[in-house]
C-alpha cells in the first residue's frame, strides 16, 4: 500500500464536493451560512448533521461529521449554541466512542429459565414488546397502572414518560434530583421562590468573584461553566475555592480554603456573620427585597470566624479576607450553588445558607451574579388529556419531603420494598438511561426493591450492572443514530436545538421514540402517539415557533430574541418573588411551616473512626459517571479510577504508587475489585478520593470490567435530607485491605 | 512565517479535550496520540501548586529529529512546521530516539507520526488546529510568530512564558505561559 | 512532594514509561558492525604494513567472517524498521547530519569491500578455486594490482564504521547517557578489541596469537580509561547527565554493566591474557570469548540504558 491512510483521506476530502453519497437516507446538510459568518471559516466535510450531546446533561449542540466513506468521524460544537459556543468538552468530542463501542447492547433480550438457570435469550422487538405489554397490562389489571414507575435520565425520559402518563402513572423519577441537585433547587426555591435550572443561571462570564464550594469545575466539565470560568479568570475575576481536596479549580484560584470535610455550613454562617457585622451587605437590596434580615442578624451573631475556625480549620483572617473579596465584587459575585450537593443530609440547609449569602451580596438578578434565563414556549403536539393517576408519586413517601419540587427517586425505590404498613406500591419498573446500581447509594436496598418487582425493563445502550437483573433488556441506539425531542433550554436567550440521526442504528437497536410509540401501540395507547414519525412531530413543533425541521437540519440551533429585557433586575425595580411573603426569604416561612429550622444551623457530622478515612468522590473531566467507562475513545485517556491517598497515610500503611488495594467500609462492605493507589498531596490525611463511575462488574464490558472500584458499593450509609429526601452520600468511611488474593479480583463478578 | 503555539498553564484544566479532538480530527488510532497532558504538583498539603501542560511536538526550529532522519522523511514544511512524509519514512526510529520531548510515536501503519500543527488539513484552510479550536478553556493560542497581530504573538508579548528544555538547544515553537 | 504524571494520552508502550523504540536489533547491528570493522581494520593495517605473511589469520582468514557479520547486521537493522518496504529510501539520499544515513552508506561501501577482500583471499582456503569467467580473472588481477589502495580505503572505512557504531548513539542529545562524544572512540576501541579477540580465537599461529593478545590488552586498557573518563564527564556535567550516569552507579543497570561488561568482559580477559603472556597454561579461547561477549553486552546495555535516560522537565 503506497499511500498512507492519512493521505487517502486528504485526497478524498478534496474531491468530496462532487461525491454523491448514494444510499444514505439522510439529507445532506449544505453548510450553514450563519456559521460561516460567525467563525470566519468553516469546518469542511462531506456531510454534517446536527445533534445535541447525550454524554452528559449539559446537552451541547454540535455537528456530526462523516468522512467520505460515510463513517462517523468527529463531533464538533455548534458555534451558535449557548451551551457550548462551538466547543465540546472531551466527553462530547469522544462521544463517537459510544457509537463505535463494539460491546453495545445489540438486540432485545428476554430472561428465561433453562435448566434451572436464568439466562437471556435474544428476541425480536415484536416479541420483547409483546412480553412487556402483556406484563404491564396484567399488573395494571391486578394493582393499577400507578404501580408502574419509570426511572430515567436523559432524553429517553420524554418518550417513556409520555407513554407512562398515557398508561396512567405519574411516577417518573430521575437521579438528577435526590442524588444530585435537589437540595440546591429546594434551598433556592424556599429563599428566592425560583430554582437554578440546568444549565445553571449563573453569570460566570461577567462575574468578578466566584466562590466554589465543593463544585470542582474543570473536573466537573459542564461545558459552558468551564468556558466562562476561564473567561472570568482572563478578565481578572477572583476565584475562591472551598474544597478539602486540592481540586483543579483550587489550583486555579486566588484563594483555596482547604476545609475540613463536612463543615461547610460553619464557614458559610461565619461569612454571613462577617458580612452582616461589617455592614458589607447590599443595604438597599436587602431592604427592598428580603424578608427576615433582623432574625438572620440575630441568628448569626455568635458564628464568628473564630468560631468557624474551630470547626473548619480555616484561618479566621482568611474567612474575613474572602468575605471582603466578595463584598468588593458585589453584586457581580457568585457563591456557586454547585450541582451534586447531596452530601451530608443537611444539604438543603447548606444551600439555604448559600442562597442567603447570595441575597446579602445582592447578586441574584444582577450582572455577574444570577441572571434570569428565558425559555421558549414550545407547544406540545396535541394529544388527548392523560388519565388522572390514582396515586401521585409523592404518596409513595407519604407525609415526607413536602418541599421536594421533583419526584424523589429513592422514595420510589424504597416504596417498592414490601412492608407491613405499605401493602402495595410499585410492581414494575421501567429503567431508561440510568444505571441505578451506580447512581443510587445503598445497593443492598436497591437490590431488595428489584427482587420484589414483577417486571423490570431496562432500556440502555450498554450491558451494565442493572441489565443483569432485568426481565427484558431493550437496546437503544445511541444519540448519534436517532431523533429525540427538541432541546428547549432556558438560557440568556431562548433557543431550540435539533438532534437527528447521523447514521442508521447499528445492530438491532432502536430509538427510545420508536420503542415508546411501538409499546404504546401494543398497550392500546396509540391515541397519545398520533404522529407518523419523529420527523412529523418535530416539524410540527418547530413550525409552531417559526422554524421547521428542514431549517433546523441546516442550522442545528436557533436562538430567539428575549421577550423582555429582564436578564437582570433594573435599578430600583419592584420585584415580587414567588415565596409566601413575596420577598427573598432569608428567614424561610416554608421551612418553618414544614417544621424545619427557618434559618440554617450548623450540625456536626460524624468523623472517621480510627484507621478509617472519609470516602470522597468526584468527576474526571474525560468521563461521565458510569456511562463512559467503556467508551474506547475515553478509556484511551483514562481506563480506571485510582485511589488518592495522602503521603502521610500512605507511609502509615506502607502504600506505594500503583499498589492494588481493596477497600472496606464502616459496614464491613468490601469492594468487589481492587484499585490502584495514587499517593498525592492533593488529598487530606483524613480522606481518600476516587472518581465515580468505575469498577463495572458486567463482563460484557471488555474495557471497563474490573477496572477500578465502584464507589457506590461503599456508600451504604445514607444521610437522608429530611427536607427533600436527598441521599447524602459523603458520610462513609473506608479502610484499606492490602492483603488479598488477586484472583479474587475476578470473583463475584 | 513561523507557526507557533502557546499553552496557558494557568487556564488549562488538563481535561484532555485537545487529545481527543486531535485523535478524531487526524485519524490517530486509538492507543496513540499526538498530544498529551502533563500535570506537575509541587508542595505539601495545603501549600500546593499545580502546573498543567498540554504538550505536543515543539516544532523545533533546530530539530534533532530532522537532523537524524536518514531519508529526509522528517522535514521542515511551511512556517517551520516539522512534518514526516509517510512514504519516505522507513520507520528506523532514529527521530523518536532523538526527540527530547518524546513527541513522536511509531504509527501502526509503519511510519512515524506526530503533531503536524494540523498544517495541511486545517491551518492551510484558514482554520485553527483541532486542539486549539476545541479547547474549552481557550488556553491554546496559535499563529505566526512573524505576525505581531497573531494570537500567539500577542499573548507571548503580554505574558511570561517558557519553553521546555531550552538547554537541549532545539529552539522550540511551543510556548508555555506561566 | 513533587508529583509528575501524564494524566492522559501517550500511553504508548514504546514510549512510556521509558523509550523502548530500539530492541535487540540495533545493539546487535552495532556489535556486528564493530566486530567486522575491527577485523577488517587489522587485515588492512597489516597489508599496508606489508606483514601479510606474519599475520595470515588476521589478513586472510578472519575477514571471511565479515561479509556474514555485516549482512546479519544489516538484516537486524532491516528487521528493526517499522516500514520495511521503504528500506530503499535509505539509499535515495545522503544526509551527512544523520548518522543513520552515513552509517548506511558506510556499510554500502564496507560490505562490498569485505567481499572483494574475501574474493582475493579465497585461494588461501580453497587452493583449487577457479574464477569461471574471464572478466572475473581480470577483475581479480585489477584488485591485486591496487591492493594497497584498497587496503587504505578499507582501513579508513573500517575506522569510520567503528566510530559510527558509537556516533549513532552519541548523536542523540535527547538521551543524556548517549550524549557524550566519548562513545565514538569507545565503541571504536571496543570494536577493534572484539576484532582482535576474534583473530586470537581463530589463529593457530602462536606469534600471531600473542601479538593480538597484546593488542587486545592495550585496547582493553584504553577502553577502561575511556569508560572512567565517560563517567567523570557525566558526573561533572548537568543534573540530567548525573542521573544518566547513576543508571550505572546504583541504578538499575549497575549490576549488568559492572559485572558483565567491566568485570567479565574487560578485567577478567585482561588478567587472563596477562597470565597467558606470562606463560601460564590455560584454554586459549576463554579470554577472547569473554571479550566478544563483553562487547556484545556493552552494546546492549548502552542501547537499553540510553533509552531509559531522559531530560527532566
Ligand atoms: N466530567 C464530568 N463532568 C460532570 C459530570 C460527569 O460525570 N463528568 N457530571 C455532571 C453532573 S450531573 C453533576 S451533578 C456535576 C457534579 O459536579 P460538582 O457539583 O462539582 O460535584 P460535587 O460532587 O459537588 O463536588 C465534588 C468536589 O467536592 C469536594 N468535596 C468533598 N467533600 C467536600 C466537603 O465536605 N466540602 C467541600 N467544600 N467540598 C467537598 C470534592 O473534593 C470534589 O472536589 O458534575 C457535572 N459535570
Ligand atoms: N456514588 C455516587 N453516586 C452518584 C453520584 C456520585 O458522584 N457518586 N452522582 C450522582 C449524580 S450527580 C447523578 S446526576 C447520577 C447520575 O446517574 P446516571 O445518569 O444513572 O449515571 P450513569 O451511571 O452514567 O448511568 C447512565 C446509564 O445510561 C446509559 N445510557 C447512556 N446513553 C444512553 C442513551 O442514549 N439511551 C439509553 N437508553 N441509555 C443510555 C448508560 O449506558 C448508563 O448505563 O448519579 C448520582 N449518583
Ligand atoms: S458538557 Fe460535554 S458531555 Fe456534556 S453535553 Fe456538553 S459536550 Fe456533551
Ligand atoms: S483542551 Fe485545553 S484545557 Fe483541556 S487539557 Fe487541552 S489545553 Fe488543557
Ligand atoms: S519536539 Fe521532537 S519531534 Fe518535534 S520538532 Fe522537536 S525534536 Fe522534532
Ligand atoms: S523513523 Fe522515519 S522519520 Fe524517523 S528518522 Fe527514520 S526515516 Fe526519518
Ligand atoms: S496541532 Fe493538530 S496535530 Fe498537533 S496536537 Fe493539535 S490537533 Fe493534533
Ligand atoms: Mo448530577
Amino acid at each position: 500500500m503506497a499511500t498512507s491512510r492519512r493521505q487517502f483521506i486528504k485526497i478524498s476530502a478534496l474531491g468530496a464536493g462532487s461525491l454523491a453519497l448514494a444510499g444514505t437516507a439522510f439529507e445532506l446538510a449544505k453548510g450553514s451560512s450563519i456559521l460561516d459568518k460567525i467563525s470566519g471559516a468553516k469546518e469542511t466535510g462531506p456531510l454534517r448533521t446536527p445533534t445535541y450531546c447525550e454524554i452528559c446533561f449539559w446537552q451541547c449542540a454540535g455537528w456530526v461529521y462523516k468522512d467520505a466513506d460515510g463513517n462517523i468521524q468527529k463531533i464538533i460544537g455548534n458555534n451558535d449554541d449557548q451551551h457550548c459556543n462551538g466547543r465540546f468538552c472531551p466527553r462530547g468530542t469522544g462521544g463517537i466512542g459510544q457509537y463505535h463501542d463494539e460491546d453495545r447492547l445489540k438486540t432485545p433480550l428476554i430472561r428465561t429459565s433453562e435448566g434451572g438457570k436464568d439466562i437471556f435469550r435474544e428476541a425480536s422487538w415484536d416479541e420483547a414488546l409483546d412480553y412487556i405489554a402483556d406484563k404491564m397490562k396484567k399488573i395494571a389489571a391486578e394493582h393499577g397502572p400507578e404501580c408502574l414507575a419509570l426511572f430515567t435520565h436523559g432524553s429517553g425520559g420524554a418518550h417513556f414518560g409520555h407513554m407512562l402518563k398515557a398508561f396512567g402513572s405519574a411516577s417518573i423519577a430521575a437521579p438528577s434530583f435526590a442524588q444530585c441537585r435537589g437540595p440546591r433547587e429546594v434551598g433556592f426555591l424556599t429563599t428566592f421562590g425560583d430554582i437554578i435550572y440546568s444549565p445553571e443561571r449563573i453569570d460566570i462570564r461577567d462575574t468578578r468573584c466566584m466562590v466554589l464550594i465543593g463544585t470542582h469545575l474543570g473536573e466537573n466539565m459542564h461545558n459552558g461553566q468551564v468556558q466562562e470560568m476561564s473567561d472570568a479568570i482572563d478578565k481578572g475575576a477572583t476565584i475562591i475555592t472551598v474544597d478539602p481536596r486540592f481540586s483543579t479549580a483550587a489550583s486555579k484560584s486566588k484563594y483555596w480554603l482547604p476545609i475540613k470535610p463536612a463543615t461547610d455550613m460553619a464557614l458559610l454562617l461565619s461569612w454571613i456573620n462577617v458580612i452582616i457585622e461589617n455592614e458589607w451587605y447590599d443595604k438597599d437590596y436587602v431592604e427592598r427585597y428580603t424578608y427576615g434580615f433582623a432574625e438572620l442578624k440575630e441568628h448569626v451573631k455568635t458564628f464568628t470566624p473564630e468560631w468557624a475556625y474551630g470547626i473548619t480549620t480555616i484561618d479566621p483572617n482568611i474567612i474575613r479576607e474572602t468575605a471582603r473579596e466578595m463584598h468588593n465584587a458585589a453584586p457581580s459575585v457568585i457563591v456557586n450553588p454547585g450541582r451534586h450537593v447531596t452530601w451530608y443530609g443537611d444539604d438543603t440547609q447548606r444551600l439555604r445558607a448559600v442562597a442567603i449569602l447570595t441575597a446579602l451580596l445582592g447578586s441574584w438578578g444582577r450582572r455577574g451574579g444570577y441572571y434570569k434565563p428565558e425559555k421558549l414556549h414550545l407547544p406540545n403536539y396535541p394529544v388527548p388529556p392523560f388519565p388522572v393517576p390514582k396515586r401521585l408519586p409523592a404518596e409513595a413517601y407519604e407525609g415526607k419531603y413536602n418541599l421536594a419540587n421533583e419526584v424523589v427517586a429513592n422514595g420510589l425505590c424504597d416504596a417498592t420494598i414490601p412492608t407491613v404498613t405499605n401493602e402495595c406500591n410499585f410492581k414494575a419498573w421501567i429503567v431508561n438511561g440510568t444505571n441505578l446500581l451506580a447512581a443510587f447509594p445503598n445497593q443492598a436496598k436497591t437490590m431488595e426493591a428489584i427482587k420484589a418487582l414483577q417486571l423490570l425493563v431496562v432500556i440502555d445502550t450498554m450491558p451494565i450492572e442493572l441489565t443483569g437483573y432485568a426481565d427484558v433488556v431493550l437496546p437503544e441506539c445511541t444519540y448519534l443514530e436517532r431523533y429525540d425531542m427538541i432541546r428547549n433550554s432556558g438560557h440568556r436567550q431562548p433557543n431550540v436545538a435539533l438532534r437527528m440521526p447521523a447514521a442508521e442504528p447499528k445492530y438491532n437497536t432502536k430509538p427510545a421514540s420508536w420503542i415508546a410509540k411501538e409499546l404504546a401501540g401494543k398497550l392500546g395507547l396509540s391515541a397519545w402517539f398520533p404522529w407518523k414519525d419523529m420527523e412529523e412531530l418535530l416539524d410540527w413543533q418547530f413550525k409552531q415557533v417559526g422554524t421547521s425541521l428542514e431549517e433546523m437540519k441546516r442550522i442545528g440551533v436557533k436562538n430567539f430574541p428575549r421577550e423582555f429585557d429582564d436578564l437582570y433586575f433594573s435599578p430600583g425595580e419592584e420585584v415580587i418573588f414567588n415565596t409566601n411573603t413575596g420577598k427573598i426569604e432569608l428567614y424561610s416561612t416554608d421551612m418553618e411551616n414544614e417544621g424545619f429550622e427557618p434559618l440554617p444551623l450548623y450540625t456536626a457530622h460524624e468523623e472517621p473512626p480510627e484507621g478509617y478515612y472519609r470516602l470522597n468522590y468526584g468527576r474526571a473531566p474525560m468521563h461521565t459517571f458510569s456511562r463512559t467507562a467503556n467508551n474506547p475513545n475515553l478509556t484511551d485517556l483514562m481506563d480506571e479510577n485510582v485511589l488518592w491517598v495522602n503521603p502521610k497515610v500512605a507511609k502509615l500503611w506502607g502504600l506505594e504508587n500503583d499498589q492494588m488495594v481493596k477497600l472496606k467500609n464502616q459496614d464491613d462492605i468490601i469492594s468487589t475489585f481492587a484499585i490502584k493507589v495514587r499517593v498525592t498531596e492533593r488529598i487530606r490525611w483524613d480522606s481518600v478520593y476516587m472518581v465515580h463511575g468505575f469498577g463495572h462488574n458486567n463482563k460484557k464490558l471488555t474495557r471497563a470490567h474490573g477496572r477500578g472500584i465502584n464507589d457506590t458499593e461503599l456508600v451504604t450509609r445514607v444521610h437522608i435530607d429530611p427536607v427533600m429526601g436527598g441521599t447524602g452520600m459523603r458520610g462513609n468511611f473506608v479502610t484499606f485491605i492490602t492483603d488479598f488474593d488477586m484472583d479474587g479480583k475476578e470473583a463475584e463478578a | 512565517m513561523r507557526y507557533a503555539m502557546a499553552v496557558d498553564t494557568k487556564k488549562c484544566v488538563g481535561c484532555s479535550d485537545c487529545v481527543v479532538a486531535c485523535q478524531t480530527e487526524n485519524n490517530v488510532p486509538i492507543g496513540y496520540c499526538r498530544d498529551w497532558i502533563v500535570e506537575v504538583t509541587d508542595g505539601t498539603y495545603p501549600q500546593l501548586e499545580i502546573e498543567i501542560r498540554s504538550e505536543r511536538c515543539n516544532h523545533c526550529a533546530n530539530s534533532p529529529c530532522v537532523r537524524c532522519c536518514p531519508t529526509g522523511a522528517s522535514h521542515y514544511a511551511k512556517g517551520g512546521v516539522v512534518l514526516v512524509t509517510p512514504h519516505k519514512c522507513i520507520g528506523c526510529g532514529a527521530c523518536i530516539a532523538s526527540c527530547p520531548y518524546d513527541a513522536r510515536f511509531p504509527h501502526p501503519d509503519g511510519y512515524v507520526d506526530k503533531c503536524t500543527f494540523c498544517l495541511h488539513n486545517r491551518v492551510e484552510k484558514g482554520l485553527n488546529p483541532a486542539c486549539v479550536s476545541v479547547c474549552p478553556t481557550k488556553c491554546l493560542y496559535f499563529g505566526d510568530l512573524d505576525d505581531p497581530n497573531s494570537p500567539v504573538s500577542k499573548v507571548l508579548k503580554n505574558r511570561k512564558n517558557k519553553t521546555l528544555i531550552p538547554e537541549a538547544g532545539t529552539n522550540p515553537h511551543l510556548f508555555f505561559l506561566i | 512532594m513533587r508529583e509528575e504524571i501524564i494524566t492522559s494520552g501517550r500511553m504508548n508502550h514504546l514510549i512510556d514509561p521509558q523509550l523502548h523504540i530500539w530492541h535487540w536489533h540495533i545493539p546487535l547491528y552495532l556489535f556486528l558492525g564493530g566486530l567486522a570493522a575491527g577485523i577488517l581494520f587489522f587485515a588492512a593495517l597489516y597489508t599496508v604494513l606489508g606483514k601479510e605473511k606474519e599475520y595470515p589469520t588476521a589478513v586472510k582468514i578472519a575477514p571471511f567472517l565479515t561479509p556474514f557479520l555485516l549482512m546479519v547486521g544489516l538484516l537486524a537493522l532491516l528487521l528493526d524498521l517499522n516500514h520495511k518496504l521503504y528500506f530503499w529510501r535509505l539509499y535515495t539520499t545522503i544526509r551527512l547530519e544523520s548518522p543513520m544515513s552515513w552509517g548506511a552508506w558506510t556499510l554500502m561501501v564496507v560490505t562490498p569491500l569485505s567481499i572483494i577482500w574475501c574474493a582475493l583471499n579465497i585461494k588461501t582456503i580453497f587452493p583449487k578455486w577457479d574464477w569461471k569467467y574471464k572478466w572475473l580473472w581480470e577483475l581479480d588481477k585489477f584488485f591485486r594490482k591496487n591492493l594497497i589502495i584498497i587496503s587504505w580505503i578499507m582501513l579508513i572505512f573500517s575506522l569510520i564504521l567503528g566510530v559510527y557504531t558509537g556516533i549513532l548513539f552519541s548523536a542523540f542529545n535527547a538521551r543524556p547517557l548517549w550524549n557524550t562524544s566519548i562513545l565514538g572512540p569507545l565503541f571504536l576501541t571496543s570494536g577493534l578489541s572484539t576484532g582482535a579477540a576474534a583473530i586470537v580465537l581463530m589463529s593457530k599461529n602462536k606469534h600471531e596469537r600473542h601479538t593480538f593478545a597484546r593488542i587486545d590488552l592495550m585496547l582493553i586498557g584504553i577502553e577502561l580509561f575511556l569508560i572512567v573518563h565517560m563517567f567523570m564527564g557525566f558526573l561533572a556535567s548537568t543534573q540530567v547527565h548525573i542521573e544518566a550516569a547513576s543508571l550505572f552507579l546504583g541504578g538499575p543497570y549497575t549490576t549488568p554493566f559492572w559485572l558483565f561488561v567491566v568485570t567479565l568482559g574487560l578485567a577478567t580477559p585482561a588478567l587472563l591474557e596477562v597470565l597467558e603472556l606470562k606463560g601460564f597454561k590455560m584454554p586459549v579461547f576463554i579470554a577472547p570469548v569473554l571479550v566478544i561477549f563483553g562487547g556484545l553486552m556493552f552494546r546492549f546495555i548502552i542501547a537499553y540504558a540510553g533509552q531509559a535516560s531522559r531530560w527532566l522537565y
